[in-house]
């Protein structure tokens, strides 16, 4: 599947009450029939115990964005029952009873908000029927508080233990015929609550991908080819497989497509893998294993190269137009003053801290697999095409995992799992080193802009140029290689065109990092208004609140049944806030200290964001605070984990600043987090976080704060110091942080 | 070889070669699965656990090194599962993914045993060494502070 960042949902309620969740690729597929359908069956999320326990279905994979308490939440809301009575349970992998199950482009929110709810009010409604017929009286008397039925008229109530083996017996009625709670009346949508798995995390509790044991399982590694997709020619697979503890070595041919542009899930790369009775016995027998490889096309890729193709494109016209209206020529030359920059971005690592694994037990004819997917729909498919055995046959359990990011689209542990344990006969669970994670991610792809813009005397930006140089073969990106001709300023200037040029090909793997397509861009786009506004005397946050009063474009109006297209007026309310959080107007000029602005929306959520930076003699960052404003809509499901959430993606965009990952050969240079630095505490700003409520259905929180982290931070070293960062990592700028 | 090591305040013999790490010792062959695998090179502090009371890397720690010496995961970190830092990264709820966490609350144990009440300067200090990938660090700080004035409300007593 295609996971383009703007990927969104729209729900129509059928014939039947069934809800149908269409996943959508791209705003402009809006309207075209949904790619996948999907139903939810109330009866599947919710068991009712005796004791007025109640035990609610976590649909999705957690991965620590906290889907597995507030989706559970909603539903909790609307059945009216007590937080403290509800217990969570992962579901296992069922898209007919539990809908779409997946981790993604923060669309747990928006895809689960109506629909959950409505399983929720469906159970109430079917405990109210139940408590009804035993009383011999109307329904619509009976009210419902804290997982209890009530009649006040005659002052009777009965608890929803007692209700539920009757309330099971009751249709379920249609979800789009089930009334909703008025949102005044909400007691736990809205109020904090801890997740659910927090207890046995702070207690070392086994419940990673990587702590699944089953008995007779062994544990192995892989040899893969430093080079993507190159195959052993020959090793000594039989000296290792007399080291201690070993119990199989076997030569893996792989199954990796042939095609140039390779798909998230491209199949089994070539490896040596080596099975043990416990992964360190496999890991220390690697150390001895000598691998002869073919190392395949991939020995072209080099970073250096690379940078030169951007360049030597960048010379030219564009590849292919992705976006043009107005006369961009006619304004930059009508112009009272035309500004142009270079800015460039690198591959990145996702660095999920928990490295991917997977445990699989394959028998004749079934396989199960515990496995830490952001899409257990594909792995399951996946799984039943490797083994030659039906979908059906496949029992696939979701496991926490230890982050995601994106990285855990890409299934790849899991077929590793799966094709060892159908050799073996036996389970086997895969643990990749660090060392094997860094260097076959699915990298987020480097990119290079050129941009060019037109000011008019009085400073308003007339014009705008840009050129986005990117990977692929022929007209074909890269996955992630894209870019999406309706990110803002497009649309709110006079004069714009998007071209696209594919200047390198690429054989290593791509996709989707945290913010997808935005985590690199947002930076080049907010940072080159900064530049404009700059160049024109006038204050950032001035001039973009004047882009978004302008009158869009013919095709960027805003839509109300479509979220994906930008509100001018959400995100001009996030920059107000802001603003208003940071004292942005009355900030003073300081020498060496500086504030930054920048705003984004994406993944249909808004924010805006101020950095206060300070910076040494030796061009060393200090950022000490960060103030964010969020719009995600009427209601922020669960504030404190949404607080956390959003504090994560900030420090994860300031970590990106530092990141890269090059070639040389072929390969990977950095193998481990000694050469790709993560941000520490001591580095981490203190930040605020706010959100600004409006009329709008919500919407997620896993990626729209992280893309203007990274502007409001070198636009802040801007207004510190006078100089400004074109490239990242800020290395190659000349910039480090403290 | 056959080593002894004492683990939560039980005796434990092992068989493996000597040089194996601590954390895969206590992982495969103890059946303790709190302290976690990120680096394996003592860079992110996800393998944790306490050496005779001080915070240290299982990942690089060899095992017959550590024989006859007090160690100490997160399962036994408390009798009773009621440590302060246990506590405070409960009622603060810090986790996001979690992973990293068992090391953070080690790590944030061995400092509170030296500095009942760190301040920011000294956390940041002890904390140095752990990496958390989904930035949790200012629920990390809160918690500390959290648990430091837990532990005053218990009289300092560990």
């Amino acid at each position: 599947m295609n996971l383009d960042r703007r990927s969104f949902l729209k729900m129509t309620a059928t014939a039947g009450g069934a809800f149908v969740l269409g996943f959508y690729g791209s705003p402009d597929a809006f309207g075209q029939p949904p790619r996948r359908f999907n139903t939810v069956a109330p009866l599947a999320f919710v068991r009712i115990a005796p004791d007025g326990k109640v035990t609610i279905m976590a649909k999705n994979p957690e991965a620590g964005q906290g889907a597995k308490t507030h989706l559970p939440m909603l539903i909790a809301e609307e059945m009216d029952v007590d937080w403290k009575d509800v217990r969570v349970e992962q579901a296992g992998v069922n898209d007919k009873l539990y809908g779409f199950q997946f981790l993604g482009g923060s669309t747990a929110t928006p895809v689960n908000w109506d629909p959950l709810r409505r399983v929720g009010a469906a159970w109430r409604q079917m405990l109210v029927s139940a408590a009804a017929t035993t009383w011999g009286v109307p329904a619509s008397e009976c009210t419902t508080k804290a997982g209890h039925v009530l009649h006040s008229a005659s002052g009777r109530s009965a608890g929803y233990g007692e209700l539920a083996p009757k309330a099971a017996a009751v249709a379920p009625p249609a979800l789009d015929t089930v009334k909703l709670k008025n949102p005044a009346e909400y007691t736990i949508i809205g109020n904090s609550q801890r997740g659910v798995d927090t207890a046995a995390i702070v207690r070392g509790e086994p419940i990673f991908g990587i702590d699944v044991e089953l008995p007779g399982m062994l544990h192995a590694v892989l040899q893969k080819c430093p080079v993507f997709g190159g195959k052993v020619k020959t090793a000594n697979t039989e000296e290792i497989a007399k080291m201690p503890g070993v119990r199989k070595v076997m030569v893996v041919e792989g199954t990796l497509t042939s095609d140039p542009i390779l798909p998230l899930n491209p199949g089994i790369e070539p490896a040596v893998a080596i099975l043990a009775d416990t992964w360190w016995q496999a890991q220390s027998a690697r150390a001895s294993l000598r691998v002869e490889w073919d190392f395949g096309s991939g020995t072209f890729q080099s970073s250096t190269t690379f940078a030169q193709q951007a360049a030597q494109a960048l010379q030219q016209p564009f590849g292919q137009v992705v976006r043009q209206y107005g006369d961009v020529n006619a304004s930059l030359q009508g112009a009272a003053k035309v500004l142009e920059a270079t800015y460039a971005v690198p591959f990145l690592p996702h660095n999920t801290l928990e490295p991917q694994g997977s445990t699989a037990s394959f028998q004749p004819g079934k396989l199960e697999i515990w496995s830490t997917t952001q899409d257990p729909a594909t792995l399951r498919r996946l799984a039943a095409q490797m083994t030659g055995i039906p979908e059906a046959a496949v029992t696939a359990h979701i496991v926490r995992a230890g982050g995601s990011f994106g990285r855990r689209f890409v299934n790849d542990a899991d077929m590793e799992a799966v094709w060892l344990s159908k050799q073996m006969g036996k389970p086997v669970k895969v643990t990749w080193s660090r060392e094997d994670d860094m260097a076959h991610d699915s990298y987020r792809p480097a990119a290079t802009i050129a941009l060019k813009a037109g000011l008019d005397a009085a400073g308003h930006v007339v014009a705008w140029h840009e050129h986005f140089v990117t990977f692929g073969e022929g007209k074909r990106t890269i996955v992630s290689g894209d870019i999406d001709a309706h990110d803002f300023p497009a649309g709110y200037i006079p004069a714009y065109e998007l071209g696209m040029t594919i200047a390198s090909p690429f054989r290593s793997r791509t996709g989707p990092l945290r913010a997808p397509g935005v985590n690199g861009r947002v930076f080049i786009l907010q940072s080159f208004l900064d530049e404009l506004a700059a160049a024109s005397g006038r204050d950032p946050l001035e001039l973009q609140l004047e882009l978004l009063a302008q009158k869009a474009a013919p095709g960027f109006e805003v839509q109300p049944d479509r979220p994906s297209s930008l509100n001018p007026e959400r995100l001009r309310g996030v920059l107000e806030m802001v603003a208003e959080m940071s004292n942005w107007r009355t900030r003073t000029k300081q020498s060496g200290r500086g504030m930054g602005i920048a705003a984004f929306f994406c993944h249909l959520s808004y924010f805006a964001e101020v950095a206060e930076v300070s910076v040494d003699a030796q061009n060393r960052i200090t950022v000490h605070q960060i103030w964010a404003a969020g719009d995600v809509g009427s209601h922020v499901i669960n504030p404190r984990a949404a607080e956390n959430l959003a504090f994560g993606g900030i420090v994860e965009g300031l970590t990106q600043m530092e990141q890269e990952i090059t070639f040389t050969g072929g390969s990977v240079v950095q193998e481990n987090f000694d050469e790709q630095p993560l941000m520490r505490m001591r580095q981490s700003p203190k930040i605020e976080v706010r959100f600004r409520k409006t009329e709008f259905a919500p919407t997620g929180l896993g990626e729209p704060m992280l893309p203007p982290a990274i502007p409001a931070v070198t636009n802040a070293v801007f207004a510190a110091t006078g100089k400004r960062i074109r490239t990242l990592p800020i290395k190659h700028s000349g910039f480090s942080f403290a | 070889m056959a080593i002894s090591l004492n683990v939560n305040k039980q005796s434990r013999t092992v068989d493996v070669p000597g040089d194996t790490p601590l954390l895969w010792v206590l992982r495969d062959e103890l059946g303790l699965k709190g302290a976690k695998y990120g680096c394996g090179i003592s860079y992110c502090g996800a393998c944790t656990v306490h050496l005779d009371g001080r915070a240290v890397r299982s990942c690089k720690t060899p095992v017959s090194s550590v024989q006859n010496r007090a160690i100490t995961t997160i399962e036994g970190l408390s009798d009773t599962e009621t440590h302060p830092v246990q506590l405070a990264w409960e009622e603060i709820d810090v986790p996001q993914c979690g992973y990293c966490q068992s090391g953070q609350i080690m790590s944030a144990a061995a400092l509170l045993a030296n500095h009942p009440n760190p301040t920011d300067a000294e956390i940041f200090a002890a904390m140095n060494g752990n990496l958390c990938r989904c930035g949790t660090y200012p629920r990390i700080r809160e918690a500390i502070h959290h648990a430091a004035g837990l532990l005053a409300a218990k009289g300092g007593a560990r």
